[in-house]
């Protein structure tokens, strides 16, 4: 850590001026009430137009000892704990090229703020798409889906944002412009940065560029409903199907209290392809009812942040375990929810990774409720992580705002435990930020 | 490769190991685990790149993370460097003593740990040899899909530290995509765990830093691994073309139309005929062989199978063969995995390069390749992944002819650069190590490279562990992270770090 006495800190319109001579003047506004993050406001919003703009920018903050908030589309900037502090709000939006499709190589090269949903337009032309389904694509940024390693059900075939990300430009605290990884899918070349910055929420350096390796569009999909006896039924299910020879490009469970369970499978393939699939998976699941579904369903993920209804309060987070443990914290989920009169919904996935809902008269009991589940999923090895509803600003695009039970009355960390590895992460965080510019206080263990 | 190898001169003043921390040594590991004399040390005085020669001050034998951790400790207190070391097969000098230092050889920590069949996990020592994964779960239908063609030697460590491909990684991706967690020794000697065995850990992503680090942020004890259910059918054919240039037309054909092999490998000429020599595949005598493998559901692998094969034809191949059985597919494969070794058939001494291109450049580079074979005098016979464009050139020389040693150096070198030149990378899976790291400065910039080192100085903020791998100069920690570091688009290519 750095032992300097930081300069006296600019603030008001002094600090606008200085940002505007840095950045140009119509890509600084000051921070409206919208703009804040987990109830901490910023001071002035930034945009920048190039990477060489926001090493300036980031290096001046530094200097300047203030706090740096990078925001993409905004949809998820309530993730993470609140921040210590919020001078800036870094935004990505004006980083939004399309760099270069190179679709023979199947690799592209895009800009942090480019949204998933026009990435996807784009690579369409040629028949191929970044294999992923995260939330609010017209929303989501390249960047903000990296930060926050969101991806959905095609996780299960096509692997993570890790496995996807081949390339990338990070622009650190003190304005070096960092290039890692690079043009082709196969490079051993220098550390993997690449996965350090996926999942790392900005705290690192901002991310002004990826490239991504592409797949081909499938010929065609299918969805499949089937519909296991109980929860061990399902479990057994899903066991049974991922330990099968049948390649399934995404599975999904959705759950809900006092409801009948019922599991999707999505199928790629040419259509030959696909009705022997279905008809393998019909025989071999035999007598369990097999129906078809439309590909809505794939949308299960998302509703989960639907507004609750008045009255109610709600709350989502993200469980990972192993496969065989799902129904596992399904049938605790229930067993807590029952115990504080709350009602629950999942969509658990073929990975492991799962997302909850719980919904309650009461903000605590959501919240307490939480807590019970992750010491239950941490001491099975697993981890349980929130995921708010996004703020309130962009809240009404995407879900139409509703009551969280978060708030800074009903706060939990929004993390859990790190593990043996938490001083390691600090120490990676010293290199990189030493004065703790890029959204302190936000990540595992106050990092 | 031609540059000084650094840690030569930077050790001639090698300080050594004193007869007091030897007798710790011994004292952790036992008479039966540690070697000192210079006939034992000569066989770890390098690696399967056999041109750099080092002697360890010592070799310790670990049977245990505990005494690699009492080790490390001892290491670490004592400022002494280590190198762990696998089966030793790593073709970049990643496993090179450092001759002031000792190497930790984890061949002896080969025990498969655990097995968890339903959820696909593997849990195993570092020693562990990378085919012997498979055998323990084939019987289930499983099978470990990272597959070097060295995967009857090398060690799962080996792997988890050179980020290692196989031929089947352009569907089933690299050992980074197989490892899911990841127990470490750190340089200091604290045990951690990286990653888990249930997907996404809260924290940063160190798992994934770690995979492809070359052995210089630790040393891994235990590693969870994922494992993959074997495809309901395996299709693998080979395609006779005239050229390479026809078969990678293929190949592009065969991307462009959204079709998806799990492995898709090319031989050229001359490395056929090594091949041929050495372990007869029954290889066609051609200009360009192609190797497919299509793998999933059978409707599905059928009905590509006609279509890769129809792409072949309009490509040009004038013969496709497509393996009727298990040991068909295993003998076709065979000669394609027996391809580095088969050269000493064909020459005396031969340089192995890793440049990856993107796929599309592929003819370019061969016509390039060819050219700079015919100005040196020089045969180059070329294997590749195509499908991921890492290609394979070997450098075929004479070692006893005066000159000519050198000259396969400098054209090895510069097939690299014309890699670089080309948007790709220096090496896709032997790693850097100690062969290409002054290449790192010609496909990185200064700020990237030292960005990179800024996770060293986490991890390794004393340089102990395997320290002088990878990057061309070291990072001395104790610099500030740069709160008045110069703009580097300001500074790139002008002003020196360092
Ligand atoms: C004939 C032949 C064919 C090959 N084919 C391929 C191929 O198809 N694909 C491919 O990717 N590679 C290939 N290789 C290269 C080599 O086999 C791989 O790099 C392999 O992963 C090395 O494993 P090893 O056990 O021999 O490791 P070593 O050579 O002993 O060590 C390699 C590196 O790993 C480090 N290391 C070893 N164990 C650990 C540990 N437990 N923790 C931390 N660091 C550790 C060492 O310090 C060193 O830097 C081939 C090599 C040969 C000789």
């Amino acid at each position: 850590m750095s032992t300097q006495t930081a300069p006296p800190l600019l603030s008001g319109p002094e600090l606008g001026e200085r940002l505007r001579a840095l950045a140009g003047v119509d890509a600084v506004r000051p921070a409206a009430a919208g703009d804040a993050i987990g109830g901490v406001s910023a001071q002035w919003v930034v945009e920048p137009h190039s990477d060489r703009d926001a090493a300036s920018l980031l290096r001046f903050a530094t200097e300047a000892g203030l706090s740096v908030i990078p925001r993409g589309g905004g949809s998820k900037l309530s993730w993470g704990n609140p921040p210590q502090r919020a001078d800036l709000l870094l935004c990505t939006l004006g980083l939004h090229r399309i760099v270069e499709h190179t679709w023979a190589d199947m690799t592209v090269t895009v800009e942090a703020g480019c949204t998933i949903a026009e990435l996807q337009r784009a690579l369409a032309k040629h028949r191929q798409r970044l294999a992923v389904d995260p939330l609010w694509p017209e929303r989501a940024t390249v960047g903000g889906i990296l930060s926050t390693n969101d991806t959905g059900a095609l996780r299960l075939s096509y692997g993570g944002l890790r496995d996807l990300v081949i390339g990338l430009t990070l622009v650190l605290p003190d304005g070096t412009i960092a290039k890692s990884g690079g043009k082709v899918v196969k490079n051993v070349a220098g550390y993997d940065l690449p996965k350090l910055a996926t999942g790392a929420l900005g705290t690192l350096g901002v991310i002004t560029q990826a490239i991504f390796r592409v797949h081909p569009l499938p010929a065609g999909t299918q969805t499949l409903q089937l519909q296991p006896a109980g929860l061990p039924g399902m479990q057994r299910t899903i066991l049974d199907l991922l330990n099968s020879d049948l390649p399934c490009a995404q599975m999904q469970a959705c759950l809900t209290s006092g409801a009948a369970p019922a599991l999707y499978l999505g199928l790629e393939g040419t259509a030959a392809g696909l009705a022997a699939q279905e008809k393998t998976i019909r025989e071999r699941m035999q007598p369990m009812p097999l129906s078809f579904a439309t590909a809505e369903v794939w949308r299960a993920r998302q509703d989960l942040w639907t507004p609750p209804k008045e009255g109610v309060y709600a709350a989502v987070a993200k469980l990972s375990v192993l496969p065989s443990k799902l129904m596992e914290v399904a049938a605790a989920l229930d067993r807590l929810a029952q115990a504080r009169q709350a009602q629950w919904r999942a969509v658990l996935q073929g990975t492991g990774i799962g997302w909850l809902r719980v919904e309650a008269a009461e903000p605590a009991s959501a919240v307490e409720l939480f807590r019970e589940m992750r010491t239950a999923i941490e001491s099975g090895g697993g981890s349980l992580t929130i995921a708010p509803l996004p703020p309130r600003s962009v809240a009404a695009e995407l879900v139409n705002g509703g009551a969280t039970a978060l708030s800074a009355e009903n706060a939990i960390d929004f993390w859990g435990g790190a593990g043996d590895a938490l001083p390691l992460m600090a120490a990676v965080k010293r290199q990189f930020d030493p004065q703790r510019t890029l959204n302190p206080g936000r990540f595992v263990g106050g990092i | 490769m031609t540059q000084q190898p650094s840690n030569l001169s930077a050790t001639s003043a090698a300080a050594g190991v004193s007869p007091a921390v030897l007798a710790e040594l011994r004292s952790i590991m036992g008479e039966r685990g540690l070697l000192t004399a210079p006939v034992d040390l000569r066989t770890y005085e390098c690696d399967g790149l056999t041109n750099f020669r080092v002697m360890p001050q010592a070799v310790v034998l670990a049977e245990s993370a505990a005494q690699v951790q009492a080790v490390v400790r001892l290491c670490h207190r004592e400022r002494i460097p280590f190198v762990a070391r696998g089966a030793g097969t790593g073709l970049s000098g990643g496993a090179l003593p450092v001759a002031d230092g000792i190497v930790i050889s984890l061949t002896r920590m080969n025990r498969i740990l655990e097995v968890d069949l339903e959820n696909a996990r593997v849990v195993v020592e570092p020693g562990v040899i990378n085919a012997d994964v498979t055998s323990r779960i084939a019987a289930a239908g499983f099978f470990y899909a990272p597959d070097p063609s060295s995967q009857s030697v090398c060690t799962v460590g080996g792997n988890v530290a050179e980020n290692s491909g196989g031929l089947h990684c352009l569907k089933y991706g690299f050992t980074t995509t197989h490892v899911v967690g990841l127990e470490v020794i750190l340089p200091d000697g604290q045990l951690v765990h990286l990653g888990g065995s249930a997907l996404d850990p809260p924290g940063y992503d160190l798992l994934g830093v770690f995979v492809g680090s070359e052995g210089t942020l630790g040393i891994a004890t235990r590693i969870t691994l994922r494992i993959v259910k074997r495809a309901q059918c395996v299709q693998t054919l080979l395609a006779a073309f005239n050229g390479t240039n026809d078969a990678g037309a293929a190949v592009s054909a065969i991307i462009a139309a959204g079709l998806y092999p799990a492995a898709m490998e090319m031989m050229d000429r001359l490395a056929i005929e090594a091949s041929e020599a050495a372990v007869h595949a029954n290889y066609p005598p051609c200009g360009g062989l192609l190797l497919v493998e299509m793998d999933g559901a059978t409707a599905e692998v059928e009905a590509n199978v006609e279509q890769v094969e129809a792409l072949c034809r309009s490509h040009g191949a004038w013969e496709i063969r497509r393996a009727k059985t298990a040991a068909e597919r295993t003998l076709i494969w065979k000669g394609r995995k027996a391809a580095f070794a088969a050269m000493g058939r064909i020459s005396p001494d031969y340089i192995v390069q890793d440049g990856v291109i993107p796929r599309t450049r592929l003819p370019e580079i061969m016509d390039e390749i060819a050219t700079l074979s015919d100005e040196a005098g020089l045969r180059v016979a070329n294997v590749f992944h195509a499908g991921d464009g890492n290609l394979h050139p070997l450098v075929l020389y004479d070692a006893r002819v005066p000159g000519q040693e050198a000259a396969a150096e400098r054209l090895a070198s510069r097939i690299l650069e014309l890699c670089i030149e080309k948007g790709g990378s220096i090496t896709g899976e032997h790693g850097v190590g100690e062969e290409k790291k002054f290449m790192m400065s010609k496909m990185f910039a200064e700020p990237d490279l030292e960005t990179m080192q800024r996770v060293r100085c986490a991890f390794d903020p004393l340089h102990l562990s395997n320290p002088t791998k990878i990057f061309p100069r070291p990072r001395l920690c104790g610099e500030k992270g740069g709160k008045y570091a110069p703009h580097p688009l300001e500074t790139a290519g002008v002003a020196e770090r360092f």
